[in-house]
């Protein structure tokens, strides 16, 4: 069924009806003005074909009206190009509030997929039609770039910082997925599929999957077995601060400035804990686990941190100073401080 | 303007003004110089053009049948490497710049005739470094080296290509001061900034980009070697660098060295629509200013190449807008050549045949750069075919095809022979067509998803490659037709005279093949206009007759 003779991809996510939209629009403004000026080169090389050996041209008048809309109304119409352009792109870029966010790690040459409730895939990627799914992306060696022409999205994974892209399936079916970014040997071996399934089929499939424990699980696991609760407690402040509702605040950071605590900044209070230490606690005394963790242990830490809800039975942010939570943050409107002092790439995309 | 004999062949011409091999290798002659450089790209070309020939055979097949995955790695990264800058690059500044530019501008030679000389040198160099890489085993990281895979992954010789690279950009350097200094100090008396004709307009713009742009790749390749060799961490986050600031940096170069490969086309196709219209060029101070224009503005267009590689949503739209921009200037070129054929004596000369194949194909090629600047379609086809197509429409298509336009052109100039006309126009059609059949269905294939730089792929796309790969074969034939004719007319072509195409350019006002200093005397322009038809019109024997 896929191998079949092709000039037109699939079409099955909910921005792809509108990338071909724009896509056919921009083909045929232009091969319009291109058969235009195609045209008028031939009828000019044919009206005005030199007779004899020693004709020459007629002298002409310079227009400047002419020169001045030539160069005028092609700027309309880029800026409305640009305009379509930019609007679809932050369609594309922007997650909804209510995605499941699923994660990706790219590594010579294979895709490792996480699900929220723990399954693991290699290679494939199974989600539900109809429901926006997150997937948080970091890389354990080279860049590579996850992407899915069937839903019109593509994203680069990179080394050391987490990215992030959405999509939502609108069509059940089997899709393909491919690396973008040139990694390497086997870079044209780094594909997969994507399957996208009616609610009901995706159900049955993450029962089958037979989790070892959700992702979250797994990251409570790491989170005893490497000693973090040993300071990090639930009940007040111990050596460290609190983690219970961390995710998507804004904290204190020592040394003045705030910053969003997303996936990058756990990720990084992690593998380099002295790089922002959040403001009232001493540095230097949590480990540095770079080397000690590799990306999907990271992974599955952050998940369980985000995780970790409020307090019980408090409801207020429980220390002082901080900002309340702004989900809105979480992609693309992140304030200027945000990006320039966190560095991260998630917030700031 | 000066007036040679036609009838005769000139007896000293700078071709036999001195003879022997050390002749050559020690002249400061830019002719020469010209010529020395356009043996070296000429080999290059098919060399870079026999490692395309040996991808488009191994995709014939969606597996691997030909070559390993690792071999078709190297064999894009070494195509890629040889054909931006050991051709491309130096294509028409090196070639045709300095063999025209000084007699346009009625100079005897460059300002720094000995650091042309050293230019070609360091040329060499860097090149010898480079195939050196390759015949130790290539280079398999792409022309665009990225990082960390550059720097921590590839087993391969990074460092010998990068350093070729490293010494091949001081050459473009020292062209670029030379031209530069050649337009301001040795302009002939009369000869005002806006009587020059665009070809040298175009060359000064792209010598802005030569001195400004260059060294940034030279520092950003210097940096890969360091962390390569001593793991200084700069680019590879495990060393705690970012790989996302090598991209910065390298398109930082390499979206301004677009406009290198492509001004010089533009400079060439706007001495060629004039003369073989018999027509000032419509629009000459627009078109001046669109050449500054292009060269500053492709400085600010750098991100466009990096939309999905983890930018904010704001950095990608003023990257978007700026490259809306830029695509004004290229617009206003494209208008003005076309308006200058309105109304002329136009001839279907082969010179005129590759001008108008340009001016077609630039069109698509700067067409389907709008798509990409909108954002929203480039996430789709970023790293896809479609940029394949995009950017060989501009630079084979746009380029390649103005560098042969240019060659036909002042052939006669250069040899003193005329070429075959009929073989000659034969194989611009066979060019003409070739090239489109090998790279319209490329987009074709990026919208439906195709990603570049694969070994093997989905057997959905086969059709399509299959095209591609016939078009190339195509294409090679006519690549390979000039190479031969051109070599024969040198010795058995008949004589050309000093102005075959009765042009107005101040090199033609000169015997052809020229003597060893351009001019027998210095000439003086005494005309007040760029391509001044009208008031030259007794001197080349022309009549009004429409």
């Amino acid at each position: 069924m896929m191998t079949r003779l092709r000039f037109w991809p699939d079409s099955a996510s909910s921005v792809s009806g509108e990338v071909n939209f724009f896509f056919i629009f921009m083909v045929v403004l232009c091969t319009s003005v291109a058969i235009a000026i195609a045209a008028f080169l031939i009828y000019c090389a044919v009206r005005y074909r030199r007779k004899h050996e020693n004709e020459m041209g007629r002298p002409v008048r310079y227009i400047y009206s002419v020169e001045i809309a030539w160069t005028v109304i092609p700027f309309f119409f880029f800026m409305g190009m640009f305009a379509w352009g930019a609007k679809l792109y932050f369609d594309i870029e922007r997650p909804p509030d209510n995605a499941i966010t699923m994660y990706a790690v790219g590594k010579q040459w294979m895709w490792k997929v996480q699900h929220p409730g723990g399954q693991r895939e290699i290679n494939e990627l199974h989600l539900p039609i109809g429901r926006p799914v997150k997937l948080v992306m970091i890389s354990q060696d080279v860049i590579h770039s996850f992407y899915v022409p069937a839903f019109r999205t593509k994203q680069d994974a990179l080394p050391g910082r987490y990215t992030s892209t959405w999509f939502e399936a609108t069509t059940p079916g089997k899709y393909h997925l491919f690396c973008a970014e040139y990694c390497g040997a086997k870079h044209s071996g780094m594909i997969g599929w994507i399957y996208a399934m009616t609610p009901g089929d995706y159900q049955t499939w993450l029962t089958e999957g037979a989790p070892e424990g959700s992702l979250a699980s797994q990251g409570e696991k790491y989170f005893h077995q490497f000693g973090c609760a040993n300071c990090h407690h639930f009940e007040g402040q111990g050596r460290a601060p609190n983690l219970r509702d961390l995710y998507g605040r804004r904290i204190e950071v020592a040394g003045g400035g705030n910053v969003l605590a997303d996936e990058s900044y756990i990720r990084e209070s992690i593998l380099n804990p002295n790089a922002k230490v959040a403001y009232g606690f001493e540095p230097n005394v949590m480990p540095n686990f770079t080397g000690q963790l590799d990306e999907q242990q990271v992974l599955a830490l952050v998940s369980y941190i985000k995780a970790l809800g409020p307090q019980p039975g408090t409801q207020e942010p429980s220390s002082p100073g901080t900002a309340p939570k702004e989900y809105g943050q979480e992609k693309g409107i992140a304030g200027p401080g945000a990006s320039s002092i966190s560095g991260s790439h998630v917030g700031a995309r | 303007m000066i007036e040679e004999a036609v009838d005769r062949p000139p007896t000293k011409t700078y071709l036999n003004a001195e003879v022997g091999i050390w002749s050559w290798l020690l002249t400061t002659d830019h002719k020469r110089i010209g010529i020395l450089y356009t043996i070296s790209i000429t080999f290059f070309f098919f060399l870079g053009g026999f490692f395309a020939l040996l991808m488009r055979l191994e995709l014939v097949q969606p597996r691997n049948w030909l070559v390993s995955a690792e071999t078709y790695n190297k064999l894009f990264s070494m195509h890629g490497i040889i054909m931006v800058w050991f051709f491309l690059i130096p294509s028409i500044p090196n070639t045709l710049g300095n063999f025209v530019l000084p007699m346009a501008v009625g100079a005897k030679d460059l300002a720094f005739p000995k650091l042309n000389l050293a230019s070609w040198y360091v040329f060499m160099l860097g090149a010898a470094v480079t195939i050196y890489a390759i015949f130790r085993g290539g280079v398999d990281t792409g022309w665009t080296f990225y990082t960390p895979f550059s720097t921590a992954s590839s087993t391969t010789y990074v460092t010998a290509a990068a350093m070729g690279i490293f010494i091949n950009g001081f050459s473009s350097i020292m062209t670029g001061i030379n031209f530069i200094a050649t337009v301001h100090r040795m302009r002939a008396p009369g000869l005002t900034w806006y009587k020059l004709p665009i070809f040298v307009w175009s060359h000064y713009a792209t010598s802005m980009i030569f001195v400004l742009a260059t060294p940034v790749l030279a520092v950003t390749l210097l940096m890969v070697a360091v962390e390569r060799i001593f793991k200084v961490g700069i680019f590879d986050p495990a060393l705690g660098g970012d790989p996302v600031l090598f991209q910065h940096l390298f398109w930082f170069y390499s979206h301004p060295a677009v406009y290198i490969m492509v001004l010089p086309a533009m400079a060439v196709v706007s001495e060629i629509v004039p003369t073989f219209s018999r027509k000032p060029l419509f629009g000459y101070k627009a078109v001046c200013w669109a050449s500054i224009g292009l060269a500053t503005l492709g400085f600010l267009v750098w991100g466009h190449h990096m939309f999905v590689a983890g930018m904010s949503v704001y950095s990608a739209m003023t990257f978007s807008l700026f490259s809306y921009f830029v695509a004004i200037p290229s617009a206003i070129k494209v208008f003005n050549w076309t308006a200058t054929m309105h109304r002329g004596a136009v001839s279907w000369d082969t010179p005129m045949l590759y001008a108008i194949g340009f001016i077609g194909l630039f069109t698509i090629g700067g067409m389907t750069g709008l798509f990409l600047a909108a954002i929203g379609l480039d996430v789709h086809v970023t790293d896809t075919y479609f940029v394949i197509a995009h950017f060989h429409y501009i630079m084979v298509g746009g380029t390649v095809m103005a560098f042969l336009g240019g060659v036909h052109y002042w052939w006669p100039k250069i040899s003193g022979k005329l070429y075959p006309e009929a073989l000659a126009k034969l194989s611009a059609l066979t060019v003409f067509l070739g090239f489109n059949l090998t790279f319209f269905p490329q987009f074709v294939l990026g919208y439906l998803g195709m990603p570049r730089r694969y070994a093997a792929y989905p057997e959905e796309f086969q059709f399509l490659n299959i095209l591609s790969t016939a078009g190339a074969s195509i294409l090679g034939v006519g690549y390979i037709l000039p190479l031969v004719y051109l070599l024969w007319s040198w010795k058995y072509g008949r004589d050309a005279g000093p102005n075959p195409w009765k042009s107005t350019g101040l090199e033609w006002q000169t015997s052809s093949p020229p003597p060893k200093h351009n001019f027998e005397k210095t000439p003086v322009v005494t005309t007040t206009v760029p391509y001044p038809y009208e008031e030259m019109k007794e001197e080349l024997g022309l009549v009004q007759t429409r």
